[in-house]
């Protein structure tokens, strides 16, 4: 399959997985084992001495060898995210972010002012950013003006599992930016939604609920990682094209008992 | 009598003794792991300045370690 490179980085998986709401720190393990991932992404959050439950997770994230990629998950406003961004860069030793605005509680949609003000910051601060954004064209083509080398557009609502709800947009993103590194980040339930990204022409996928929440999550880490080869394997094969009415496969000249009637 | 002042450590009210470091206060609340990072009323505090960033009344400390992340 083609190189899949991000910010000058080539990667041999194109799954990038998530690392919570998983049943226990050792079923993460396995599952980033089974996915076979190359990127893993990871938060930060308040914690008293006294709480050690990241410790377990954090030494198995850290022994995986998988790239860090850190979020912003959660803030509010770009200042809350560029503050995360910049105590992650300290603790994780990268200045890869995947940045995170939200502007509404609801659906936990991203704010695309909050998140363009934030990513021009970031990169200025040196700062390799991939925002976690909608599939707005306008707010992608920003996004990339302000210096993103990637952008990571919604599937679906983080955690519903309802796969690509606005495929004309995704469509849209994919045909006006050819040449940008683009992956469906959140929303995706199912393989058969991964592999449908891919043969769409998405570069990547991103997701955690829907392997975290998966009755055998290591299963479901593998299951997805075959969906996304499977799907990108299609889309360089090239889709055939197609069509309103049937036609034969099986050749009609030589059919036997023709005319027999 | 020592002189204290009041902060917030991680959005819980908090007493400490006037004039301490940053630093003299994490080894206070025992982040002794390195796998902290530390912002200031919203403002990131690079370890660097640990020794060198007194904290007032009313500052709002937080210290964040790692978790899983989407």
């Amino acid at each position: 399959m083609g190189n899949f490179t991000l910010y000058g980085e080539t990667f041999n998986s194109r799954f990038l997985l998530g690392t919570a709401l998983y049943p226990s720190p050792q079923i993460m393990r396995d599952a980033i084992t089974a996915s076979e991932c190359d990127i893993v992404t990871l938060g930060l959050r308040r914690q008293n001495p006294s709480e050690q439950d990241g410790a377990a997770i954090w030494d198995f994230i850290k022994d995986s060898g998988c790239k860090l990629l850190p979020n912003t998950a959660g803030c509010k406003s770009a200042k809350e995210a560029i503050t995360l961004a910049e105590m992650s860069r300290e603790i994780f030793d990268t200045e890869w972010i995947k940045l995170e605005v939200i502007g509404d509680d609801y659906n936990l949609q991203p704010d695309p002012y909050g998140l363009i003000e934030a990513a021009a910051e970031l990169i200025k601060k040196g700062f390799k950013v991939l925002p976690y954004t909608t599939d707005d064209l306008i707010v992608a083509q920003k996004l990339l003006d302000a210096g993103c080398e990637v952008i990571m557009p919604w599937g679906a609502p983080i955690g519903t599992g309802q796969g690509l709800m606005n495929k004309y947009n995704l469509r849209t993103l994919r045909e006006r930016l050819p040449d940008t590194p683009l992956i469906i980040d959140a929303g995706l339930g199912a393989p058969s939604q991964a592999a449908e990204a891919m043969e769409m022409g998405f570069d990547g996928v991103l997701l955690n609920t829907a392997v975290a929440k998966a009755q055998t999550p290591p299963q479901m880490a593998k299951a997805f990682a075959q969906a996304i080869d499977a799907g990108r394997n299609a889309f360089e094969a090239g889709l055939m094209v197609q069509k309103e009415t049937a036609s034969p496969s099986t050749p009609v000249i030589g059919q036997p008992f023709w005319h027999s009637k | 009598m020592t002189n204290s002042v009041e902060i917030s450590l991680n959005g819980e009210p908090s007493s400490i003794v006037a004039g301490l470091s940053l630093q003299q206060a994490l080894e206070l609340w025992e982040f002794t792991s390195k796998k902290v990072a530390v912002a200031i009323n919203g403002d990131f505090v690079p370890r660097s300045l640990y020794d060198n960033t007194q904290l007032s009344a009313k500052d709002q400390i937080d210290v964040v370690t790692p978790v899983g992340g989407g």
